[in-house]
């Protein structure tokens, strides 16, 4: 089966018009996205992440017909985004996190009924989706409020609703839990969860909050300058690039930080060490029994490091895997 | 397959401009304010041409009752027109501020979807008040009525409103290649309304030469009304152009499309 979205070596140079003196300008060619190659099947719940600047939004904008790309090519649904962008749009479902595509003034109501006139919604469908969605984002107290006075978490349940009211086989999510409280996030991929699980649908989603990937995404692509440095499972992510694990013991009398082959003591807080260890080096279980045998121990831990701090210091490489 | 296309982006044209008159409906207040300095507005418009005639009885020839004709001719079409597509000048903030994007990820025409989510009920005060010139200058202008002027009258409010729309485009589109497009597109929008309220021939050639081969404005009321008032004009036009109004309608379109097509390419390969 074709994938749901192909790219390949795809590519999107910008001209950049710098001011160089009084009146002349220097133009000068900026890489966004440096030549993807990106295969997403049906089904799959793509993690899309990068630092800002890297080329996320730029490749979501050319899978959706919003860009040009300057070369390669890009396939959504089997279409050219360009050419048959009405066609593609028709079939899937945008959420731009910092822009909102329902109507500010009219009630939340109006603006679903309005994209069922636009998407051209068969009314059995769009009645049965629209009470499917009130039910699972609890929106039915908001219907009949205006749209510039639903909170953030209210608005984004909304967003969500109206890109996915026409059954869209895919959707690109664009930051869909930026600033929203806990118990919004919660609900938003909750709600993406079950899309993705009952209808099949192809989720691409980038984000800034890793926990998003972590509970939802089996599958992270990392882009960095304009390049994929990842793109496989999140555990592979996490085997591959975090080989450092911490040993933390607390010890039943406080003392001088540890002497312990291969191990560093990273911090000490009264009678607590931690203890960071490479494990293709040693094992924990080795690290714990050198440990006791030096001092007696009340108890101990074994910490993993979190994605986000693997990603972090991903970025901070410069990428170059 | 064009004609569906057709019917589609009209369908659209309704629902969004009806959602966008309904939001603005929320601000009753601002609404009906807004409308009545729209009425004024233009109703001043016409009372600047009829102080002109206080002063001398004929301009170029023409009588007060024939340049109100003219007046109302062209202001009906370009009053329709900014009606209907006026708000394309909104074009500007939008592609600034990159939220034209949200235009391009809905299965609607972009233009249509630019123009109906921007539409401001108002400006059908300008086209109210042109159609009370117009009605009342054709009732009193000496015209001789047959059936090829009757049936022009219609023709050319088409095809001047379909002039004013693809003039508006045209520099609307401006926008995709540099942002500040508002004083350009103001110079047709408003100068372009001035000069077919006046008779051609009284302008100095460089302005007749733009309104004529250059943007087609002369199309919208002066070369029509020679033929529907019956006059004579000094300058040497070929006596067919006073026919050629749609022919000039078909054109601007072709012309428009080419260049918004031209105007989107380049936003989507520029990006925002």
């Amino acid at each position: 089966m074709a994938g749901v979205v192909e790219t390949r070596d795809l590519t999107k140079t910008f001209t950049v018009r710098a001011k160089a003196g009084r009146v002349r300008r220097e133009r000068r060619e900026v890489v966004a996205v440096a030549g993807i190659d990106l295969r997403i099947s049906s089904g799959e719940m793509v993690g899309y992440i990068g630092p800002n600047g890297a080329g996320k939004s730029t490749t979501i904008k050319m899978m959706t017909g919003v860009l040009t790309p300057s070369a390669g090519t890009v396939r959504v649904l089997g279409l050219d985004p360009i050419t048959s962008r009405v066609e593609l749009v028709r079939r899937i479902g945008v959420v731009f996190g910092q822009r909102t595509q329902l109507w500010w003034d009219l009630p939340l109501r109006d603006s679903f009924d309005l994209l069922r006139a636009v998407y051209r919604i068969d009314p059995q469908r769009y009645h049965a989706n629209l009470a499917a969605f009130v039910d699972l984002l609890d929106l039915g107290p908001m219907l009949d409020t205006p749209v510039r006075q639903l909170s953030l978490g209210q608005r984004m349940r909304g967003e969500l609703t109206a890109a996915l009211l026409h059954d869209p086989a895919l959707v690109f999510l664009d930051e869909p839990t930026i600033g929203l409280d806990v118990v919004s996030k919660h609900a938003v991929r909750r709600f993406l969860a079950e899309m993705n699980r009952d209808h099949g649908t192809t989720v691409v989603l980038t984000t800034h909050d890793l926990a998003d990937i972590e509970q939802l995404c089996e599958r992270m692509v990392i882009i960095d300058h304009g390049r994929i440095v990842h793109d496989g499972p999140l555990e592979e992510f996490r085997i591959r690039h975090g080989t450092q694990r911490t040993v933390v013991v607390d010890l039943e009398v406080e003392g001088p930080p540890l002497q312990v082959p291969n191990t560093t003591v990273v911090r000490v807080d009264g009678a607590r060490q931690w203890l960071s260890f490479d494990r293709t080096v040693t094992t924990a279980a080795a690290v714990v029994a050198a440990v006791v045998a030096l001092r007696p121990i009340r108890d101990v831990a074994i910490e993993e490091p979190a994605v986000e701090e693997l990603v972090r210091e991903l970025y901070e490489r410069g990428g170059g895997a | 397959m064009v004609g569906e296309r057709i019917r589609a982006g009209l369908a659209d044209y309704r629902t969004l401009a009806a959602a966008k008159l309904r939001s603005d409906w929320q601000y009753r207040a601002g609404f009906v304010a807004m409308f009545a300095s729209t009425v004024l507005v233009t109703a001043m418009d016409f009372a600047g041409i009829a102080v002109v005639f206080t002063k001398t009885p004929e301009l170029g020839g023409w009588t007060f009752r024939d340049v109100a004709f003219l007046y109302g001719v062209a202001g009906v079409s370009f009053g329709l027109a900014d009606f209907l597509v006026g708000s394309v000048e909104q074009i500007s903030p939008r592609v600034r501020t990159g939220v034209f994007d949200m235009l391009l990820i809905r299965p609607v025409n972009a233009l249509v979807n630019l123009t109906a989510s921007e539409f401001t009920f108002r400006r059908v005060g300008k086209v109210a008040q042109a159609l009370v010139v117009l009605v009342v200058a054709t009732a009193v202008a000496d015209i001789e009525w047959t059936l090829g002027r009757i049936l022009m009258l219609p023709l050319t409010i088409v095809s001047g409103t379909v002039i004013a729309c693809a003039t508006w485009v045209i520099t609307a589109s401006i926008a995709f290649f540099t942002v500040e497009t508002q004083e350009i597109a103001n110079t047709f929008t408003y100068g372009g309304d001035l000069a077919t309220s006046y008779p051609l021939h009284i302008f100095e050639s460089w302005l007749r030469v733009l309104v004529t081969y250059i943007v087609p404005l002369v199309f919208v009321s002066y070369l029509p009304a020679l033929y529907i008032l019956d006059l004579e004009t000094p300058l040497a036009l070929p006596s067919w152009l006073r026919f050629a109004s749609p022919l000039a309608a078909v054109a601007m379109v072709v012309v428009a499309r080419a260049v918004w097509r031209a105007g989107l390419r380049h936003y989507r390969s520029t990006g925002s």
